[in-house]
C-alpha cells in the first residue's frame, strides 16, 4: 500500500525562482523605474510637502514655522477674496475654453480645404506656440495700451477703442483673446489631424442621400472627432486653471480685482505677501478643482465620445 | 606577511588622512564666500562694488564677495523666494517700503556695535533722521546707503514752445507752486505733447503720488502707523487735483499711456536724481532743468526714497557680512558710493562733493534739489505688511482712475479695506 502510493505521487519538482514571467516583471519595473522615481521625487514628495506646508503658518523673513492644523483652511473658507477670485478663474476658464476651441475647429476645418498655399497657413496660425509667452504678452501689452496700436488701428475707421487694461470687462476679455491667439494653434493641429482621420466614404454616402452640410458636420464630423474634442478640452481647461504670465504682465490681476485668478491669488498670497502656509493651502485648492474638473470631463466620455470600436 | 603588509598600508592612510581631517576644515573655515544680493545690474555700478569688494579681501584674505543682480520689480519677492529656499544671501539691498518688514522681523543682524567699533567710522556723521526707518529699540540693523530726493526734471524746449513760463522763471518770481506747474503741464498738453510724469507710478504703484500729495500735507495713515487717512480731507483734496489733471485739464497722461518724459514727449516728471543719466546726449538732447518739488496748500516739503543694506543673521557667516557692510559704509567709501546713490552721511551731504560725482547737475541744482531735499525730505510711505497693503489699496485706487469717479467714495473704501491690515 505504501510502496503504491509512492509510486503514484512521484516527488514534486521545485519550481526554479528564475522564470520568464518573474523575467519579463522585473525588465517592466527596470524600464518604468525612472519615470517612478521621477514622478515620486517631483510629483509626489513635492506635493506631500505642500500638503505639510498648508497646515502650517510660515513666516519667511521671521524663519518661524509654526502647526497650526487646519487654520489655514479656515482661513479659506472665510476669505472675503476667494470668492471673487473663484468667479475670476470660472469667467476666465470658461471664456478661453470656448474661444480657443471654437476658433481651433473652426480654422481646422478650414485648413482642412485643398486650397493653394494651405501649409503657408497652418504654419502661420501655428506659429504663436512657439513664441516665447512673456515676449508675446508684452508686445500684445503695447498693443491693448490706450495710445497703442490696436486703438490706433480702429482710429482709422473712426472708431474709439476703450482702454482695454483699465476697463473690467475689456481686462478679462484682453487677457483671453491674447491667451487664445497664443495657444489655438496646439489645438488646431490636433483638430486638424482628427478630422484627416475621418474615412471620406462616410461624406460620400451623406452626399448621396443628400444630406447637408452643417448636418455632416454634427452627424459625422463631429462624433468622429469627439475623442480629440476630449482631450482637448481637458488639456484647454487645466492649462486655463494655470494661467500666470499673461495676468502678470498685462493687468497685476486689475483693475480691482478682475483679473486676479487663482494661480495669480496664489503667487501674491505666497510670494508677495509672504503667507506661505496660505499659499500652500491655496495651491492644494487648485490641485482639488483640477482634479474634480478632469474626472468629470473624463466620466463624460462614455455618454460625449463615440469609439469606432 | 599578507598581515603585515596589510597593517603598514592601514598606519600610511591613517597617518595622511589624520592631518587632513584635522586642517581640512580648518582651511575651509578660513575660506568666506559673502554674496550681496541688489537691483541694479549697471556696469558701472557693479564695477564700485567690486572695486569696494577687492579692497576688503585685501584686509581679509580669503574672503569674497559677490554682487547677485536681480530684476528690481520683482527684487523682493526673489529675495524672500530666496530665503524661504535656504539660500538666503549674506547682504542684501532693501526697500524703503520693506524696512519695517526685514527690521522687525528679527532676520537683520544689529549693527550699532560693529559700526562703533570699527576705526575711523564715525557713526555719528550719519544722521538719526537718515537711519529713523532702520532702526528698532534704538539698534540699527541696516545701513541707508543711498537717499535720494523726488525732484521734477523739466524740457524747457517743450515749455517754451507752447508759450508757457517755465519752472526756472516761477522759482525766481517765487510762484513755483502745484496751481502754476499743472497749468504749465495742461498748456504743454493742449499742444499735443505730454505734460507731467509721475515717473514708475503707471497707475499701479500709488506711493509715488507721496511726491505730490505731501504738497497737502496729508499721507495714507498716520504716523504710528495705526489709523489709515486715506480718506482725510487734505487727501481728498490732493487726489481731486491729480484726477482733475487726468481727467479735466489732460495734463497727467491717463491710465493705460505710456509716456517716457526722457524721450523728449514730456514737458516734466517727477523722478529721482539719478535718473540724470537717463537724458539724451547729442541730436537728441533738450534744454532740461532739475527743480524741487513744487509748493502746495501745506508749504515747502521734499519726499526721498531710501535704500538700505542690512546683513542677514541667519547665515554662517554673519560676523564678516557684517564687517564688510561696515567696511563699505565707511566715509572713504561712502564717497565712491555718492557717485551714484546720495549718501546719509552729514560731512558728504554738500554741493562741492557731490558736484565731483555728478558732473551733470549744477552746484545751484545740487544744493537747491538734493542737499535741500535729503536735509528736509520725509521717506516715501511704508508699513510692516506693506506688500499686502500696497495690493489691496491699488485694487481699490483703480476705481479712482476713471473719469467719472467719486474720488471722496473711492478713498473711504480704500480706508474700509486697509484699516484692519494697519
Amino acid at each position: 500500500m505504501t510502496v503504491a502510493a509512492k509510486s503514484s505521487s512521484p516527488p514534486a519538482r521545485k519550481r526554479p525562482f528564475w522564470t520568464m514571467e518573474r523575467r519579463d516583471s522585473l525588465a517592466g519595473y527596470l524600464f518604468i523605474a525612472p519615470q517612478m522615481i521621477g514622478i515620486t521625487v517631483f510629483v509626489l514628495i513635492p506635493l506631500g510637502l505642500v500638503f505639510w506646508y498648508s497646515l502650517h503658518e510660515w513666516n519667511v523673513l521671521a524663519q518661524t514655522f509654526r502647526f497650526q492644523g487646519l487654520g489655514n483652511y479656515q482661513t479659506l473658507l472665510s476669505d472675503p477674496g476667494l470668492p471673487q477670485v473663484l468667479g475670476a478663474t470660472a469667467i476666465f476658464s470658461v471664456g478661453l475654453v470656448i474661444f480657443n476651441m471654437g476658433l481651433a475647429l473652426l480654422l481646422a476645418v478650414l485648413l482642412d480645404q485643398k486650397l493653394k498655399g494651405i501649409t503657408l497657413y497652418r504654419t502661420l496660425f501655428f506659429s504663436p506656440v512657439v513664441v516665447s509667452l512673456v515676449a508675446w504678452t508684452i508686445v500684445w501689452g503695447f498693443l491693448l495700451q490706450n495710445n497703442g496700436g490696436i486703438n490706433a488701428l480702429l482710429a482709422t475707421f473712426g472708431i474709439e477703442g476703450p482702454n482695454w487694461l483699465r476697463h473690467p470687462t475689456t481686462a478679462m476679455i484682453s487677457v483671453i483673446v491674447v491667451q487664445v491667439f497664443k495657444n489655438v494653434g496646439l489645438n488646431m493641429v490636433l483638430f486638424l489631424a482628427a478630422l484627416q482621420g475621418v474615412p471620406r466614404e462616410l461624406y460620400e454616402a451623406a452626399r448621396v442621400d443628400g444630406t447637408p452640410a452643417f448636418k455632416q458636420f454634427t452627424r459625422i464630423t463631429l462624433p468622429m472627432i469627439s475623442p480629440t474634442v476630449l482631450l482637448t478640452s481637458i488639456i484647454t481647461i487645466v492649462g486655463s486653471l494655470q494661467v500666470f504670465a499673461q495676468i502678470a504682465v498685462l493687468t497685476q490681476g486689475g483693475p480691482g480685482m478682475s483679473t486676479t485668478v487663482l494661480v495669480y491669488y496664489l503667487y501674491q498670497q505666497a510670494f508677495q505677501f509672504h503667507k506661505f502656509g496660505y499659499g500652500a493651502t491655496l495651491s492644494i485648492l487648485l490641485f482639488v478643482v483640477v482634479a474634480v474638473l478632469t474626472f468629470i470631463q473624463w466620466q463624460m466620455r462614455r455618454k460625449l465620445v463615440f469609439y469606432e470600436n | 606577511m599578507h598581515t603585515k603588509m596589510l597593517l603598514k598600508s592601514a598606519t600610511a592612510l591613517t597617518g595622511l588622512a589624520l592631518p587632513l581631517a584635522t586642517f581640512g576644515p580648518a582651511l575651509a573655515q578660513d575660506q568666506v564666500d559673502l554674496r550681496m544680493t541688489i537691483w541694479s545690474a549697471n556696469e558701472a555700478h557693479l564695477a564700485m562694488f567690486n572695486e569696494i569688494a577687492d579692497g576688503f579681501a585685501e584686509l581679509h584674505p580669503g574672503v569674497t564677495v559677490t554682487f547677485d543682480s536681480l530684476p528690481f520689480d520683482s527684487y523682493t519677492t526673489t529675495l524672500t523666494t530666496q530665503i524661504a529656499g535656504g539660500n538666503a544671501p549674506d547682504l542684501a539691498w532693501i526697500l524703503e517700503t520693506t524696512a519695517a518688514d526685514f527690521v522687525n522681523s528679527g532676520a537683520l543682524a544689529p549693527l550699532t556695535e560693529t559700526f562703533a567699533a570699527t576705526e575711523g567710522y564715525e557713526l555719528e556723521d550719519v544722521t538719526e533722521q537718515a537711519t529713523a526707518l532702520w532702526r528698532a529699540d534704538g539698534e540699527l540693523y541696516a545701513y541707508p546707503f543711498s537717499t535720494s530726493p523726488f525732484a521734477l526734471f523739466v524740457n524747457n524746449d517743450l515749455i517754451t514752445e507752447a508759450g508757457a513760463q517755465t519752472p526756472a522763471e516761477l522759482i525766481a518770481a517765487g510762484e513755483w507752486n502745484w496751481d502754476n506747474a499743472i497749468d504749465i503741464a495742461a498748456t504743454v498738453a493742449d499742444t499735443g505733447a505730454n505734460g507731467l510724469i509721475v515717473r514708475d507710478f503707471n497707475y499701479q504703484i500709488w506711493q509715488n503720488l507721496a511726491s505730490i500729495w505731501r504738497g497737502w500735507g496729508t499721507d495714507p495713515w498716520s504716523e504710528d502707523g495705526t489709523t489709515c487717512t486715506f480718506a482725510d480731507a487734505e487727501m481728498v483734496d490732493a487726489m481731486s487735483f491729480i484726477h482733475a489733471a487726468i481727467f479735466e485739464t489732460g495734463a497727467m497722461p491717463g491710465p493705460g499711456e505710456n509716456v517716457d518724459f526722457f524721450t523728449g514727449d514730456a514737458a516734466m516728471t517727477i523722478t529721482q536724481i539719478s535718473r540724470a543719466s537717463l537724458l539724451p546726449q547729442g541730436d537728441e538732447a533738450f534744454d532740461w532743468d532739475l527743480v524741487p518739488l513744487p509748493s502746495g496748500p501745506a508749504g515747502n516739503y521734499s519726499v526721498i526714497g531710501q535704500a538700505g543694506i542690512g546683513a542677514f543673521g541667519m547665515g554662517d557667516n554673519v560676523d564678516m557680512a557684517v564687517e564688510f557692510l561696515a567696511y563699505l559704509s565707511n566715509p572713504e567709501n561712502s564717497a565712491k558710493l555718492a557717485q551714484f546713490f546720495p549718501p546719509a552721511r552729514q560731512s558728504l551731504l554738500n554741493a562741492e562733493t557731490l558736484g565731483t560725482t555728478n558732473p551733470l547737475l549744477s552746484p545751484q541744482q545740487l544744493e537747491n534739489v538734493v542737499v535741500a531735499g535729503i536735509t528736509n525730505g520725509v521717506v516715501l510711505p511704508g508699513h510692516a505688511g506693506f506688500a499686502e497693503i500696497q495690493q489691496v489699496a491699488r485694487a481699490e485706487l483703480d476705481a479712482l482712475w476713471q473719469a467719472d469717479a467719486d474720488v471722496e467714495a473711492v478713498l473711504t473704501s480704500v480706508c474700509n479695506r486697509i484699516t484692519p491690515m494697519l
